[in-house]
């Protein structure tokens, strides 16, 4: 059980029979949408976690390459005519660009500083967005056209969806498919290298690994789920506002990665879930919502300091050991 | 000239108040290794706790103090309740913990205090003072006067005391500091308050010019902390450095350059410098054990 | 390591208990309103005197006997200004508490997002943020109380027109709210001969503005400077402009909603004017003007049970719940529809904002006589006209 556990697969796999089943037991699209937010934003986190977990950079500006990806699904097809799907694949490359321009002097730095460049990095990115609102619509938002798809599944096949359920499915596709890449990232040459470069920068310089280069190659990547991940929001949501790409949306996301587990892919999602089900949960208490919310969050992590999935792990391994 | 002049006051009171957060950030630090983004809450709790403690008919004098200590066992309580637990954590988990207690500080506020905005009356009548063309409230130096204060009492406290060298032995290695007898413990404890009467006294010094509400807070930990870092984590000239530094880019950025765009001015700046110099204006570069 | 399993636990039984309550209620003769609000956040100034007035008065409606003795439940949700967050809480109200109408939409942001589940669903949603494209184009299930930020502008520049001004400093928060506004004023500012001769804007958060406001003062020719925007910023400029002794007039906006602008610029607050509805000056009105007996009643209503000063963003929300509770009464029925169209038909509906006249291609149906030129004057409002 637990060498099947083990397995590299094993998360992409419990993430495909989560995503399929989960269906059969929400009982509307209120809930579908809890989970695609869920999926979408678990996209975004392990991207980041990447980074985090396993190269050991900090980034409180990964909102900013989330409201590219956000604002390139919106403002291209609306203000240029490119066709939605294009529009997001031209987000996602500007995010790598950018990511790839901005890596290289930024992650020179450690620690804070790193944190407090990439923290300026992602407040440039929400203030231009905020500011042109002659391209992005600024502070009021932007509407988003959809990409057609249930149009065309409507005139190809004859098959009526609903949006819940569609973008339900497409969400859920990507954060099978993003787990995937990520394991398979973390188990190649370059993911032990990484972890490497996580342990000790110096030692993995010392085993002959272009350090500098892994930690772009991992920045650019993350930068890239995170542009993805703010498409499909946009897509999903068809109206976005600049708060996608602030501050406090970076720390969310990183709350998410910490709160889950550093480099753990299914930490990733489990963090997310909490994250975007909990506000749900806490609306009973009306006035103390966040009061609770902090209360819960320092309680999380003063326990399961490891962050939820490795703790419990360790929990569930201490006690069959015992 | 006048114009020139303006700006500079304004920056300087800005960054006068950052200059403090970035100081409360630097102390906890030194101290614990935790980077506290709380710490724009006990700005918060300063300003809003002398606001409703007045508004009941307590004397402005009594107040002030009564914010500053109510501010003092926040920041004990923050440290024995929420840090202390994590001891040993990473980093990053005491990062997030210090964003749950903001989080739970604010909405602590908006039950016990509530979401408005609020004043406080300046403390020496809001006439402006005219220097060289340029008008600056009074409250302005009061708020300049205040950090002076505090940074050369800290100064002092550091270089003078036993506890406050207790307090630099500890942030230069805490296991030796542990070794020669010190209560490290108590020191990460004086820390927190510490930070929170700074923090405290800010809030009060400021809230008749800039107005306070349960909110104030986020802002400046974002401020103080780029502050604190432009300067060099862990270095108290460095943060009182670096916290005008980015008041005054802030004022001048908007006087002469494009409001749109002075935090962003701001910014730019920082990544500039760090791109020069990794460690911050003062800060020393470390060096990793392998 | 027990006493760690036993608070999860205790969270797991908390969340089971909380999901199975969002599914139960909902009895026969109770009708369901919602309503999503920024009560938190950067735009609290707006969601929190809306959430209250919303409560107090759905408990007050009650209380006389409900509508048609039906009672009314308010759904309430916090979205701070967070978009998404928004379209999620209206989606819940749609699928799970399956509300028959929404009062709620503190700014256009979160507006915007939500329209369309409302739109898809077929519930009327009554808006209550300022932007004009709310409105227009006229989309069929949504409506709005607030003025729209081009009226203010317009009020703003008719006043100056009369007083002979033409060269104008402008200074706009970058919020929605007053970067809407600077846009709305820059487009109407030709209509009445106003040349905007300085644009300046400031942070939602910024604590001083004097470095902006000295290149106003600097400019040539300056006659008048118009403050768009809310929240604590308007009173930051106004003892800002005091600080720096400029000696034109200041404008402020509709933005300024509340007594709490005065105490907090303090003596700074003497001689600004702005345009704004009648509520703020609810006891100077003249004992014959139709829209007193409304807006004494609120504000006594309010101030009564909260202890705050009455602002005009909870008149929005008593104005919404007002129209939507006679729209129901005479639509003589819970449906979704029924209601929309007698929404629609609001005709001589006398709200905190001004007198409702709503038609198929108008879901405002105010007109610039909705607004007062108010100025301040021994540290309390008069009316300028």
């Amino acid at each position: 059980m637990s060498a099947l556990l083990n397995h590299r697969l094993a998360v992409p796999a419990v993430l495909i029979v989560l995503v399929a089943l989960l269906p059969l037991v929400l009982p509307s699209s209120f809930y579908l949408r809890i989970a695609t937010l869920v999926w979408i934003s678990a996209f975004a986190v392990i991207g980041l976690n990447l980074l985090m977990g396993y190269a050991g950079q900090v980034s409180l500006g990964h909102a900013g390459f989330f409201g590219i990806g956000a604002y390139a699904a919106a403002v291209l097809p609306a203000q240029l005519g490119v066709p939605g799907i294009f529009a997001v694949v031209i987000g996602a490359v500007a995010s790598a660009l950018i990511a790839y321009l901005v890596g290289r002097p930024i992650l020179r730095l450690k620690g804070h500083y790193l944190a407090v460049a990439t923290l300026g990095f992602g407040i440039l990115v929400a203030m231009v967005i905020n500011n042109e609102a002659w391209i992005t619509g600024g502070p009021d938002g932007i509407a988003v056209a959809s990409l057609g798809i249930k149009k065309l599944l409507k005139s190809a096949f004859g098959l009526k969806v609903k949006t819940a359920e569609l973008w339900y499915w497409i969400a859920g596709a990507m954060l099978v498919v993003g787990a995937w890449v990520a394991v398979n990232l973390v188990d190649s040459p370059t993911g032990r290298a990484l972890r490497a470069v996580h342990d000790s920068e110096i030692a993995a310089r010392v085993a002959g690994i272009d350090v500098a280069r892994m930690k772009l190659v991992v920045f650019v990547v993350s930068a890239v789920y995170a542009a993805l991940a703010g498409s499909a929001l946009a897509l999903f949501n068809g109206f976005i506002t600049p708060d996608t790409a602030g501050f406090l949306h970076s720390i969310e996301l990183v709350t998410m990665v910490v709160l889950g587990g550093m480099g753990s892919i299914l930490g990733s999602v489990v963090g997310a879930a909490v994250l975007v089900v909990l506000p749900q949960l806490l609306t009973m208490f009306h006035d103390y919502e966040h009061l609770l919310l902090g209360l819960l969050m320092m309680v999380f992590m003063i326990f399961l300091r490891a962050g939820i999935v490795p703790g419990l792990r360790a929990l569930v391994a201490g006690r069959g050991a015992a | 000239m006048a114009e020139f002049l303006q700006f500079a006051f304004s920056g300087l009171t800005v960054g006068a108040v950052y200059a403090l957060v970035a100081l409360g950030f630097t102390i906890i630090y030194n101290a614990s290794d935790v980077v506290n983004f709380a710490q724009g809450e006990f700005v918060m709790i300063g300003g809003m706790a002398t606001v409703f403690l007045t508004a009941l008919g307590v004397p402005i004098p009594l107040a002030v103090v009564l914010a500053i200590l109510g501010a003092v066992v926040v920041g004990l309580l923050l440290h024995r309740l929420a840090i202390e637990p994590a001891r040993g954590a990473s980093s990053v988990t005491l990062i997030i913990i210090t964003i749950g207690a903001s989080i739970f500080l604010r909405g602590l506020a908006q039950v016990v205090f509530d979401k408005q905005f609020h004043t406080l009356q300046p403390f020496s009548g809001d006439t402006p003072i005219v220097v060289g063309g340029a008008s600056i409230l009074p409250q302005s130096f009061w708020v300049m006067g205040g950090a002076v204060v505090i940074v050369v009492l800290l100064w002092a406290f550091f270089n003078h005391t036993l506890i406050g060298k207790a307090v630099l032995a500890t942030s230069a290695n805490r296991l030796a500091a542990k070794l020669v007898g010190i209560n490290t413990g108590m020191i990460m404890s004086l820390a927190f308050a510490l930070s929170a009467a700074i923090g405290a006294v800010a809030g009060v010094l400021v809230t008749p010019i800039t107005l306070t509400s349960y909110e104030v807070g986020t802002l400046l930990a974002l401020k103080g902390f780029a502050a604190a870092m432009l300067g060099g984590m862990g270095h108290p000239l460095g943060a009182v450095v670096g916290g005008l530094v980015v008041g005054l880019l802030e004022a001048f950025g908007a006087g002469y350059l494009s409001s749109d765009y002075k935090d962003a001015i701001a910014f730019v700046v920082i990544l500039i410098t760090l791109f020069v110099l990794p460690t911050g204006l003062f800060g020393r570069a470390s060096v990793e054990r392998v | 390591m027990t006493l760690k399993l036993t608070n999860l636990l205790g969270a797991a039984a908390v969340s089971v208990a909380a999901l199975s309550m969002g599914a139960l209620a909902a009895s026969a003769d109770t009708i369901k309103i919602g309503t999503v609000l920024s009560a938190t956040g950067p735009a609290s100034f707006l969601g929190d005197p809306e959430m209250k007035t919303l409560e107090l008065y759905v408990k007050e409606i009650n209380a006389a006997g409900g509508v048609d003795g039906n009672e009314l439940e308010l759904v309430a949700y916090d979205s701070g200004v967070d978009a998404s967050k928004a379209r999620t809480f209206a989606t819940r109200l749609v699928e799970e508490d399956e509300v028959v109408a929404v009062v709620g939409g503190s700014t256009t942001g979160t507006t915007m997002a939500m329209i369309p589940v409302f739109e898809d669903a077929e519930i009327p949603f009554i808006s209550l943020a300022g932007a004009v494209v709310i409105i227009d184009p006229v989309k069929k299930w949504v409506f709005k109380t607030p003025h729209t930020d081009r009226m203010a502008c317009e009020k703003i520049f008719e006043d100056m027109q009369k007083r002979g001004i033409s060269k104008v400093g402008m200074i706009s928060g970058t919020g929605g709210f007053g970067k809407s506004m600077r846009d709305q004023c820059l487009d109407v500012a030709g209509n009445y001969d106003v040349e905007i001769i300085a644009d300046e804007t400031y942070g939602a958060k910024d604590s001083d503005m004097t470095p902006q406001l000295t290149n106003i003062k600097n400019t040539e020719g300056l006659e008048a400077v118009v403050n768009p925007g809310f929240g604590q910023g308007p009173a930051i400029v106004t003892r800002n402009y005091k600080q720096l002794g400029i000696d034109v007039p200041l404008y402020q906006s509709h933005g300024v909603a509340s007594k709490s602008f005065i105490e907090l610029a303090g003596d700074a607050a003497e001689g600004v004017r702005l345009p704004a509805a009648a509520l703020l000056v609810a006891d100077k009105l003249p004992d014959d003007d139709p829209q007193k007996s409304v807006v004494v009643g609120y504000k006594d209503k309010y101030e009564g049970a909260t202890g705050e000063p009455v602002s005009t963003f909870g008149g929005h929300a008593y104005d919404g719940l007002m129209m939507l509770v006679e729209a129901i009464k005479r639509a003589g029925s819970a449906d979704p529809a029924a209601i929309r169209d007698e929404i629609e038909k609001t005709s001589g509906f006398m709200g905190t904002a001004g007198v409702v006249n709503m038609s198929a291609d108008d879901h405002l149906g105010l007109d610039l006589t909705a607004f007062r030129m108010l100025e301040v004057k021994n540290g309390d409002w008069t009316i300028a006209e």
